[in-house]
């Protein structure tokens, strides 16, 4: 059972997640798009919209920091255990605080006005529930399981545990042994990765980090030289 | 010098009626579409008037086009690249479906299935947003024939002039307006994703339809509000200027079917490399000068020599050097762009209207027709000029007093001719007269067709609006390829229908 949660289920949803969004731009590169419904209402989206993506960012940024960044590097850098997870927990509860209350009046809004809820997708209400259960669980995992006390280490055992899936030998026996709430958070997390690019999520690995550098004007030309589209593939033509 | 050949359009605003055909054929070809319901690429606005989305042109609200800063370079006015990131999860400055209009279809049904009754069945209005009954407060056309609040025009209410109007003293004239298919382009500059582009061939601006990610910054960045987001595939869409029309060399559905005649389309050659410094000159109202200089004089053996260098064919330079654009707007620079104030040199052209004070001159007893008594009139009668001069020149009136009088002055001149009254023929003014007046459809629209060594890479280049019926496809969105749109040209249609092999 442990080996297929935690040694299997991963690398299942990791495929899911890379070759998703793979097929994804190669056959629907028309269908990858925000499916912005700002048109329909901005009042609160202004509010909501902005809080949840910022607040997420944060989260992913939390993340980062607790999963990838090994607790012996932090800790040469003179970071205490203790002093981590206060930060953790702080700056974790404010970004998951905001975050669910963007989620919150984005949903709310997205019920409520005619229009939004009109444009909104079954899909789109699967990824909600995903979405928003995954959030549920992190902020639960970061107030009850840290809040409390001196907290739990999961930098210790759940962040060893990621790191070991990326030079395939998941130390499963870890994951196995760390408490119910990072267990759920984790399995919903792998859902929300599994799901993501088949839903609008998709949009996020579009972030347009390139427009800081390009020049402002675009030209497109049929000639090769000044032409600033990339050549078809040879099986596109 | 870097030569580039531009696709423009002119538009003799003194023969436009007001018959919306225009708009009409290119919605019945281009936006009659789920999720493009409320969208008109080509649109048919009296002035004065709010416009479509209304009051479009308070770029103080919507931050459309360009802004010099300080130290002489250009800046969207919305925003600088950083902010344009950081405001992506909400567009402070999009346009609501309030600011365009709720677009609307009738419950026909209830006319045929309605019991046998007294009362006459009604056929209620149902957004085609949301699909319920909804009360029509506003279309695109809304003050039609100054039938809306005209003194909330925001030109108008720059004048800070009291416009009368008392019916015998009101001035309309209609302005039909597309996208400019701009040389510096402020919606391809705002686009995150890189996805619209303008093509280097003919200067059209597109979206590729495949790259872009619906952030809906083009729609704040061009300040004619003339790009779109698709609702129903959270893409944005714009004015093609029809160019699968135009490769095959076939003017755009607008002029085509323009009853009044009143476009011309034809090459603009220009200086790619003069673009920038001529939209951030220091004064406004040297942006139409700056605009006009930036156009290259394809009669000239340097410049015709050098744009073929560049790459552009023999018989584009023909077609450059017969082009009406170049005539109407560079040689007798009577056609001025639509709001060179916003820097992003618009190539749609158009010749100020004249009809307004040759009917009031009528209606004072005067000749309407004597060169002396339009002279005078134009000067007088403040406010046509000035108004003029705040859509088509940044507020100087010299070059909308230019054109007028240029106008004046042919009419006098043929009225003349006509009468056996004129002392000289003057053949500028015969050529201006045929050019406005007479023009067959060869001579209004001088288009060469894309080249057959180049058509298969331009339908590469394809923007497409495949047909999108919204509904439950998977990911809650069309999936697969589209289908480009491409019409073949002469020879490939005939190369397809002679081969031997299918």
């Amino acid at each position: 059972m442990n080996l297929l949660l935690w040694g299997v289920l991963p690398y299942l949803a990791i495929g899911l997640l890379v070759g998703g969004a793979i097929w994804r731009y190669r056959y629907d590169k028309f269908g990858w798009t925000t499916r912005s419904s700002q048109l329909y209402e901005s009042r609160l989206l202004r509010i909501g919209s902005p809080l949840f993506h910022f607040g997420l960012l944060l989260v992913v940024g939390g993340h980062i920091m607790g999963l990838v960044i090994p607790e012996s590097w932090t800790a040469k850098a003179g970071i205490s255990e203790h002093g981590y997870h206060l930060t953790a927990v702080v700056l974790g509860g404010i970004a998951g605080v905001a975050t669910l209350a963007g989620i919150t009046i984005l949903i709310f809004r997205r019920r409520t006005v005619r229009s939004v809820f009109a444009a909104t997708t079954k899909n789109d209400k699967l990824m909600y529930v995903v979405l928003v259960l995954a959030l549920v669980a992190g902020l639960a995992t970061t107030v009850l399981a840290n809040g409390s006390g001196d907290g739990y280490n999961y930098r210790a055992t759940v962040a060893p545990w990621f790191r070991s899936l990326f030079i395939l030998q998941p130390r499963i026996a870890d994951m196995a042994a760390v408490p119910f709430a990072f267990k759920l958070h984790t399995l919903i997390g792998m859902a929300l990765f599994a799901i993501w690019p088949f839903t609008r999520l998709i949009h996020a690995f579009a972030a347009p980090v390139q427009y800081l550098f390009r020049p402002y004007l675009v030209y497109r030309s049929r000639d090769d030289k000044t032409g600033l589209r990339p050549a078809r593939p040879g099986w596109d033509r | 010098m870097r030569i580039m050949a531009q696709m423009a359009m002119v538009m003799n605003l003194d023969k436009c009626i007001g018959c919306h055909t225009c708009s009409v054929t290119c919605k019945q070809v281009w936006t009659n579409r789920t999720g493009m319901e409320y969208v008109w690429f080509n649109n048919v606005e009296s002035r004065p008037g709010q416009g479509y989305p209304r009051r479009y042109e308070d770029q103080e609200k919507w931050q459309g086009g360009w802004k010099r800063t300080r130290n002489g370079g250009l800046k969207l006015k919305a925003g600088g690249r950083f902010k344009k990131l950081l405001t992506i999860f909400s567009n402070p400055t999009l346009p609501s479906l309030e600011d365009y209009y709720e677009p609307w279809t009738y419950d026909y049904r209830t006319l045929t299935d309605a019991p046998a009754g007294d009362d006459v069945p009604v056929a209620q209005p149902v957004s085609q947003i949301t699909g319920r009954p909804m009360a029509v407060t506003r279309g695109a056309n809304w003050d039609d024939a100054l039938g809306g609040p005209v003194n909330q025009d925001p030109m108008l209410e720059k004048l800070n002039e009291q416009v009368k109007l008392e019916y015998e003293e009101a001035f309309l004239f209609y302005l039909p307006r597309l996208c400019n298919h701009c040389l510096n382009p402020s919606c391809v500059a705002s686009c995150p994703s890189g996805a619209m582009y303008k093509r280097a061939e003919d200067g059209i601006v597109l979206v590729d339809q495949d790259q872009c990610r619906g952030w809906r910054m083009c729609v704040t960045g061009c300040p004619y509000k003339k790009v779109y987001f698709n609702h129903s595939t959270g893409k944005a869409e714009k004015c093609t200027f029809c160019y699968p029309r135009i490769e095959v060399g076939l003017p755009t559905v607008c002029s085509e079917t323009c009853v009044g005649r009143l476009r011309y389309l034809g090459l603009l050659l220009y200086d790619a490399d003069r673009v920038t410094a001529a939209a951030s000159v220091a004064d406004e109202q040297d942006l139409y000068q700056a605009q006009l200089d930036v156009i290259l004089d394809p009669n000239d053996d340097v410049i015709a020599a050098a744009a073929l260098n560049a790459g552009i064919p023999q018989d584009w330079l023909d077609a450059a050097r017969k082009s009406p654009v170049y005539q109407l707007v560079k040689e007798y620079q009577v056609a001025l762009p639509l709001h060179p104030e916003y820097r992003t040199l618009p190539m749609v052209w158009y010749i100020p209207p004249l009809s307004p004070m040759v009917n009031a001159l009528a209606q004072t007893g005067h000749d309407g027709e004597a060169q002396g008594n339009l002279f005078g009139a134009i000067g007088s009668l403040r406010i046509p000029v000035e108004y003029l001069a705040s859509l088509f020149s940044a507020g100087d009136p010299a070059p909308v007093t230019w054109s007028l009088q240029t106008l004046a002055a042919m009419r006098a001149y043929m009225s003349k001719k006509n009468l056996g009254e004129a002392a000289d023929s003057d053949p500028a003014m015969d050529r201006l007269y045929r050019l406005l007046a007479l023009a067959k459809y060869e001579e209004r629209y001088v288009i060469p067709a894309a080249h057959t060594e180049q058509a298969h890479q331009l339908e590469e280049a394809v923007c497409s609006v495949a047909g999108y019926e919204g509904g439950e496809a998977a990911f809650g969105s069309d999936s697969g390829r589209p289908v480009p749109v491409s019409i073949e040209s002469f020879h490939l249609t005939k190369e397809r229908q002679t081969r031997d092999q299918p």
